[in-house]
């Protein structure tokens, strides 16, 4: 069962075989490295760029504007913030260019918490992301849907972020992605590059197929009627652990993984909320102007007389930065006390 | 000695200037730079024209005054040169006036950089896709449009934000090109931008292997933008280095701010040639010298695929934009009027001719006004259009 920047290496190795992708890059992407969580290993087309985010970026944009195809990557997406015009240019490209020039580009970037990062290496993006009009943002929470949505990007005529959480990159899913050999060692020697000298090594693919997650679906995971809990990424994992445990409580909790940040699939959100009047929307980017009130707003601006209680948001504290030591990250991101205590809150409110 | 870059338009050049002033160590590190290359230059010049001289017939050495330099170039490159140079200005005068006239909101634009503008799009390899040459221009490269065949009424429909405006659409500011059947990029409102994307298309062209390459223009004041750094550090990696040729037009002036306030740097050029580019600093604002110095620079590129890097210094005609006024400015070198007043001197244009050459263009940019006024604009409904390819999810209420 391949972790996620297994299943990211054999989307890129898929898309350069299958679709013409024709440039992996950023910082370290290349050999020998292969990306800061080997993520790019063994991609035939991956290269290095120079330390300069905006140079990345731009390059991607130009690249894109001769139709080709090109995933490029920011280290941490920490140091994505000094391209944030850039990012902005690419995605009014089209609308600028009265549809004339679309730009075919992919970034991925890792995000979020968790690995004890400190100040620069645990930023969120996701609500930074949903205010760049034209792009398409999509966050993954296991493998196998990591390897269909970078798929989907890289197929996509508009410009995409693939944001990576970084926590997760070493986790593996429960479904195999097709073609994937179910053994872990079969298919960490194939595709693993080895410590130490890696002039000679090259990846022994496995005869992976195309899995497509398409953009603006999401994904159950958990079913119920008392509540609907909406959220994507690492935090997607930490609200089925708590459904899980409170299930044995006798709640009964419906989580949505809505995989998709821009477009999001509004009608998943809709007919599960219309089904348990109650929701609380999981996510930890900073809570101010945070991705979470935009879909609790619409929550209330259309479901509010089918609504049992009020929509809560629970996202990271809108603080600078999340401190390294344990105690400060832990207070500065959603925890499972957290959301178990805002279930049944929301649960417990009489309308 | 004390030159000041402001000074340097006043005179034929910076290696006629240098001997009338005497010669400073800065200077004549300069000296030697530019006579070395005008020397290359022009024999380069003299064999790789030899094709064009032979279907073109030559400027007759004996019927020029002796102090008029054209360069070896055909009869028929210069006075096409001066049409167009003629061409951008009524053009861009027009837009002056429309935008005094109500019709507009916004003017900026290229008065000043014909003789810069005009040869560079004369000597774009023109086309679309990566066999072509790529074009990133900032907002004053209406010159080089005009010289690629841009129709005035098209620039027009721009200024004055019609549906019809084949560049965005009525969406964008003057002079805010978008032709992609040139392979010109989309002409963006912040400066240097286009220098890091400018890589990427040459990144394809460099992969693609049929010699063409991208050109990218802006300002001096942009260069303080990190990304002008950035595109020198892609263009010149050793090994990786790109077909491109990077251009800065140097007008001396960031909206109101002076070359002196925000440059240490003697001359922009300086910095990449601490990338090991090869690097010049022309006048600008005389066409037969930028076209000689972008023919040979384009050249170069095509046959080692590295890049190049011209500064050529320019005039800025009526200020920064509408912004600050759009009204002549009186103390600058007009390159229009210096060619002209040159080609007259030789012979090679009569006062006739001239008048004739205004007038027309005068009634083609009226014409094209009228034409412009009396079309559409964007309907309120557009917004949601182009957002993404197809339009598809544009709008979040639809989901």
């Amino acid at each position: 069962m391949a972790n996620m920047a297994q299943a990211i290496r054999m989307a890129l190795h898929y898309a350069e075989t299958n679709y013409e992708l024709k440039d992996v890059f950023g910082q370290d992407v290349g050999a020998p490295l292969g990306g800061v969580f080997t993520a790019t290993q063994g991609i035939k087309c991956a290269w290095n760029s120079p330390l300069d985010e905006r140079g990345i970026i731009g390059m991607a944009m130009g690249i894109a504007m001769t139709g080709d195809r090109c995933v490029a990557e920011i280290q941490f997406v920490d140091y994505i913030f000094n391209t944030i015009d850039l990012l902005k240019i690419a995605g009014n490209t089209l609308w600028c260019t009265n549809g004339q020039y679309n730009l075919p580009m992919t970034v991925m970037t890792p995000v979020g918490a968790g690995i004890r990062g400190s100040v620069y290496h645990s930023h969120s993006f996701d609500a930074w992301a949903s205010r760049l009009a034209g792009w398409k943002v999509v966050m993954p929470s296991n493998p196998l849907d990591a390897y269909g949505l970078l798929l989907s990007c890289i197929l996509d005529p508009n410009p995409t972020m693939f944001l990576k959480p970084k926590a997760l990159m070493r986790v593996r899913g429960e479904e195999l992605i097709p073609g994937e050999p179910a053994d872990e060692k079969e298919l960490k020697n194939m595709i693993d590059a080895p410590i130490g000298d890696r002039s000679t090594w090259k990846a022994n693919w496995p005869k992976i197929q195309e899995y497509l997650v398409p953009f603006g679906v999401g994904k159950i995971t958990r079913t119920g009627s008392q509540i609907t809990v909406v959220s994507y990424g690492r935090h997607l994992l930490v609200c089925n652990e708590v459904a899980d445990q409170l299930a044995q409580e006798g709640y009964s909790i419906e989580v949505i993984d809505l995989r998709s940040i821009y477009p999001y699939d509004w009608q998943m959100i809709k007919s599960s909320v219309q089904k348990t009047g109650r929701v609380l929307f999981v996510n930890e980017d900073t809570e101010v102007t945070n991705f979470g009130e935009h879909l609790s707003y619409r929550v209330t601006q259309e479901l509010f007389y089918e609504l049992q209680a009020r929509p809560r948001v629970i996202a990271g504290k809108h603080v600078p930065g999340i401190g390294l030591h344990p105690n400060l990250e832990d207070a500065s991101v959603p925890q499972k006390h957290e959301i178990a205590d805002a279930i049944k809150e929301i649960c417990g409110e009489i309308p | 000695m004390c030159i000041t870059l402001r000074q340097f338009q006043t005179g034929a050049g910076l290696l006629n200037y240098s001997f009338k002033c005497g010669i400073s160590q800065v200077f004549l590190i300069y000296f030697f730079r530019m006579k070395k290359t005008s020397v290359s230059s022009s024999k380069k010049s003299a064999s790789s024209n030899k094709a064009l001289l032979m279907k073109n017939k030559p400027v007759e050495k004996s019927k020029q005054p002796a102090k008029i330099n054209f360069g070896g170039l055909s009869k028929e490159i210069l006075l096409q040169m001066h049409s167009h140079m003629v061409k951008t200005r009524v053009l861009e005068e027009r837009l002056i006036k429309i935008y005094r006239a109500g019709e507009s909101y916004f003017w900026i634009g290229g008065p000043g950089e014909e003789a810069w503008g005009v040869p560079l799009g004369m000597l774009a390899k023109k086309g679309q896709g990566p066999e072509y040459d790529y074009l990133h221009l900032h907002y004053r490269c209406s010159p080089t449009l005009i010289a690629m065949g841009l129709d005035m009424v098209d620039s027009i429909r721009m200024m004055m934000n019609r549906a019809t405006d084949p560049n965005t659409g009525g969406r964008n500011f003057s002079n805010h090109f978008v032709i992609p059947k040139w392979n010109i990029a989309p002409v963006t409102s912040p400066l240097e931008v286009q220098y890091p994307i400018a890589c990427g298309t040459a990144h394809v062209q460099k992969r693609t292997g049929k010699k063409a390459l991208t050109i990218v223009t802006g300002g001096d004041a942009g260069t303080a933008e990190g990304d002008f750094a950035s595109a020198l550090i892609l263009a010149s990696r050793k090994g990786q280095e790109l077909p491109m040729l990077i251009t800065v037009q140097n007008n001396k002036w960031g909206i109101s701010t002076s070359y002196e306030g925000q440059h240490g740097e003697t001359f922009i050029a300086d910095r990449a040639r601490a990338f090991n580019i090869k690097s010049q600093v022309i006048n600008g604002n005389d066409p037969v010298e930028v076209y000689l110095t972008v023919k040979e620079d384009m050249e170069y590129i095509r046959k080692t695929g590295k890049p190049a890097f011209i500064e050529a210094m320019v005039s800025r005609l009526y200020g920064h934009s509408s912004a600050s006024g759009a009204n002549p400015i009186q103390n600058e070198v007009d390159p229009v009027k210096d060619f002209e007043k040159k080609l007259l001197q030789a012979g090679l244009l009569k006062e006739s001719e001239v008048k004739e050459l205004w007038a027309n263009f005068e009634a083609e940019g009226v014409r094209a006004t009228e034409i412009a006024r009396a079309e559409g604009v964007p309907s309120a409904d557009s917004i949601w259009d182009h957002t993404y390819k197809g339009s598809e999810n544009a709008d979040w209420r639809k989901f």
